[in-house]
């Protein structure tokens, strides 16, 4: 062999394996994405039950509900519109009523958005931007409340 | 004054630096050694006045003087010394100041230790170093002071997040910074043999220390950053593929990939310009990730719009050095000369093999990281890429390369066998199948897949001990002559097959998750509750109060088989100072396996909610880890890269006058 086609074979085998790395990305970025959507998108565009989704928004004050077998249920409000979310097992220690939430799972055909998992995050201080953006379109966020506070309890700055 | 002192003190390295930046560089231009000289001599000033500087933002956290800006903001008068300590790199600024404090460190270190450098190369390198440190120092100067004072010094500072009050903050950062700041000298020597247009076998050996040395530090830091998040988050997770996870592990791919092409260099002369645009690219990927977790872009695309001076900044520096770097690599690299020649089964071949898969994992990281950014800024519609995107790229590319690893070091240099090595990995393979089939009996059906990644881990596992076998000749010849032979191979042998057995060790934790064990209940005291064997007993609530929070500890007594072995207290903190309170989870070690409890609520009727994770052989993920390190590190001792590379056969026609 020489030099030529040592390279030919070099080049045609990293072609292959970027081909095949492309394919993964290509079909994983098709099924294993989750969309957001704020309540209002949901209220809006109507999807489809059995999509899985992410959904956030603020615990509404006076949702919260407890029940057995550390069953929960709570509304998260864009402040136009509304879910109504179940959920069993342990929140995160920032969840609170009133706070921002991200809730990951599946809407049922009665509109109850059941969810496996209520996201926590690094930091107390963090707002999930999904939660901010959603907020900003219904007017509820500030600009002047900067990245890293929270909308309402954090000192100002 | 401590915090004008530092502030002036790193005014005057961004002086120095200018020096550095500029005057090495003509001198290795028109080979002027008084001039290159120099470049080592600033290079030594630098760390220094960067130490001073920060030394005294130090100082200023530990004296807790809230008149300055970012203590107020991070630190408080209680908390323990080592958390004032920490608290210095917790936040931004800070940050920022220990990122270029290891840039200038590093550059200090060449200097130092870099006397079996050509002056040329030596100077060039140093030059590149600090333009570098140059646009970092004004970044911090211009947009992220952190000696800014207040004008009024409040009496109590807004304490450090209580998520970071933890001795995770002690070693993670600075490890992690270690590594990817590191690479900076990979990235330096790539551009000044660049400029030199001139690059040979002897610049890989160069380079190998300093790439080795931040790949370790690497290795470990993100281990210790993801056994952190494992313990304090509270959720028993070990990887989360969040974006800034995701920062510090597309260099650590990269330079993995770098320090597997600097050996083709290095021992046949080949893949060099390859293993230069390796070089850019891992430093490249470090930038990227400071801008991901600097620049506020993670937070949201649209605050990083409304407020763009810190992220437009860093954004600014990845352009200049990332594009820079590789415009000179496209008009410079052409120019270099070939390298040697090799068939496809080969070391080489199998060196290529890994880099090949290495940089197209690294490649699938980066498109799930930026693609929901890049979606956001385009489409705004918004998407979060998790654990199942990259369990469907990452992986698949990741089991041919852990399958391939153990015929790499067996294969000859030049034109292989790969029959002949598989004939020599019979036993390995015999050693995979019989785990495989143990672990279907043991665990039953409950998963298809896990044994097969068993399999896998056991095999890698095997063939790097089959290595050194092989090498050693145990087995084979007396035992007298395979010690000696052991004693006589090199020590970056020893560091190959101990770094492949460390990834392998890891990959085996990571599949044994497959069979952890978790329970969510809710339990009044004295109600058991069982796990994997364990039985837990919650005898009541605790209060401790600590230093700067209280804390509400639930004492669980753990049985096993009706024996006592211990108590485990998982416990909530609140911190007054902020409002907030963590969970700290309780953690009880049995072997490499781990009983995990952490708190949830406590309910209306008195019982609280608890979480409870059995994870068998969870403590191998970090072990692995170690163990890489340690491969890593005997690789290190090597004898010719402690003693440094001989000059190059053939001296360049243009040498400076000595």
């Amino acid at each position: 062999m020489n030099r030529k086609q040592r390279r030919l074979i070099l080049i045609g085998s990293s072609l292959g394996v970027l081909a095949i790395a492309a394919a993964l990305v290509l079909s994983a970025l098709r099924d294993s994405i989750v969309f957001f959507n704020s309540p209002t998108d949901i209220a809006e565009k109507h999807p489809g039950p059995g999509t899985r989704m992410r959904v956030g928004g603020l615990v509404k004050p006076g949702s919260l509900q407890r029940g057995d077998n550390l069953q929960i249920r709570f509304d998260v409000t864009d402040g136009k519109s509304e879910v109504p979310v179940r959920y069993q097992g342990i929140v995160p220690d920032l969840f609170r009523e009133g706070q921002g939430v991200v809730a990951e799972g599946k809407l049922e055909p009665s509109g109850i958005f059941v969810a496996d998992t209520v996201l926590a995050k690094h930091d107390e201080r963090y707002m999930p931007r999904e939660v901010v953006d959603a907020l900003k379109k219904t007017g509820r966020w500030q600009e002047g409340e900067t990245q890293g506070s929270m909308p309402a309890g954090d000192k100002p700055k | 004054m401590i915090p004008e002192l530092g502030h002036y003190a790193l005014v005057l390295a961004l002086a120095l630096g200018l020096v550095q930046a500029i005057v090495p560089l003509a001198g290795a231009r028109w080979h002027d050694t008084a001039l290159m000289r120099l470049g080592s001599s600033t290079a030594s000033m630098q760390f220094v006045f960067v130490a001073v500087s920060f030394l005294a933002l130090t100082a200023c956290y530990v004296t807790s003087d809230f008149s300055v800006s970012s203590v107020f903001e991070n630190s408080h008068s209680q908390m323990p010394l080592i958390y004032k300590v920490t608290s210095v790199w917790g936040n931004h600024e800070g940050s920022m100041l220990l990122w270029v404090l290891i840039l200038s460190l590093f550059g200090a270190l060449v200097a130092l230790f870099g006397n079996n450098l050509p002056e040329t190369l030596k100077a060039n390198v140093l030059a590149v170093q600090y333009w570098i440190a140059c646009a970092f120092y004004h970044f911090i100067l211009l947009t992220s002071n952190p000696f800014l004072r207040l004008a009024q010094a409040p009496l109590e500072g807004r304490d450090l997040n209580p998520i970071l009050q933890d001795i995770g903050l002690a070693i993670h950062p600075p490890l992690l910074y270690l590594g990817y700041v590191g690479f900076s000298i990979a990235f330096s020597f790539a551009i000044a043999a660049l400029i030199e247009g001139r690059i040979d076998a002897a610049w890989a050996r160069w380079v190998r220390p300093w790439t080795l040395a931040a790949w370790m530090c690497l290795t470990v830091g993100i281990a210790m950053g993801s056994y952190w998040a494992y313990y304090e988050l509270g959720w028993g997770g070990f990887w989360f593929w969040d974006p800034v996870e995701n920062a510090s592990l597309m260099p650590w791919l990269a330079g993995t990939a770098l320090l597997h092409s600097a050996v083709v260099m290095e021992k046949r002369n080949a893949l060099k310009i390859w293993t230069l645009l390796l070089a850019i690219l891992a430093f490249s990927l470090s930038l990227i990730g400071t801008f991901l977790v600097r620049s506020g872009v993670l937070t949201s695309v649209h605050t990083f719009a409304s407020d763009p001076k810190r992220g437009v900044f860093i954004l600014a520096i990845l352009v200049l050095f990332i594009g820079g770097g590789l415009t000179l690599f496209a008009w410079r690299a052409p120019m270099l000369k070939q390298g040697g020649l090799f068939a496809p089964v080969s070391r080489e071949g199998a060196l290529v093999f890994n880099n090949l898969f290495l940089t197209t994992a690294c490649l699938t990281v980066f498109v799930g990281t930026l693609y929901p950014l890049a979606l956001e800024a385009l489409t705004d519609e918004k998407i979060s890429v998790g654990a199942p995107f990259f369990n469907l790229t990452f992986a698949p590319l990741f089991i041919p390369l852990m399958f391939a690893m153990p015929f790499g070091p067996l294969l000859a240099w030049k034109r292989g066998d790969v029959l002949g090595v598989a004939q020599r990995l019979m036993a390995a393979f015999a050693a995979a199948l019989l785990a495989i089939a143990v672990t279907f009996v043991v665990t039953g059906m409950s998963s298809a897949l896990a044994p097969f990644g068993i399999g896998l881990a056991l095999f890698v596992m095997a063939g790097a001990l089959t290595d050194l076998v092989e090498r050693t000749g145990l087995f084979r010849l007396p035992l007298a002559t395979a010690r000696m032979r052991a004693a006589g191979l090199p020590r970056s042998t020893w560091g190959t097959a101990v770094a492949h057995f460390g990834i392998a060790v890891t990959l085996f934790g990571i599949v044994c998750q497959t069979w952890a064990s978790e329970r969510i209940v809710a339990l009044k005291p004295t109600q058991t509750v069982e796990l994997a064997g364990y039985d837990l007993t919650f005898d009541g609530m605790v209060q401790h109060a600590g230093p700067n929070f209280r804390e509400l500890a639930a004492k669980f007594t753990v049985r096993s088989g009706g024996v006592p072995i211990g108590v485990m207290e998982p416990s909530k903190r609140s911190f007054a100072s902020r409002g907030t309170t963590t969970t700290e989870a309780a953690l009880m070690t049995r072997g490499v396996s781990q009983l995990y409890l952490s708190l949830g609520d406590t309910n209306d009727d008195g019982s609280i909610a608890v979480r409870l994770y059995h994870k068998p052989m969870v403590l191998l993920i970090w072990l692995g880890a170690v163990v890489m390190m340690l491969g890593g590190g005997l690789s290190l001792s090597d004898r010719r890269l402690r003693i440094g590379a001989p000059k190059p056969a053939t001296k360049s026609v243009l040498q400076p006058a000595e």
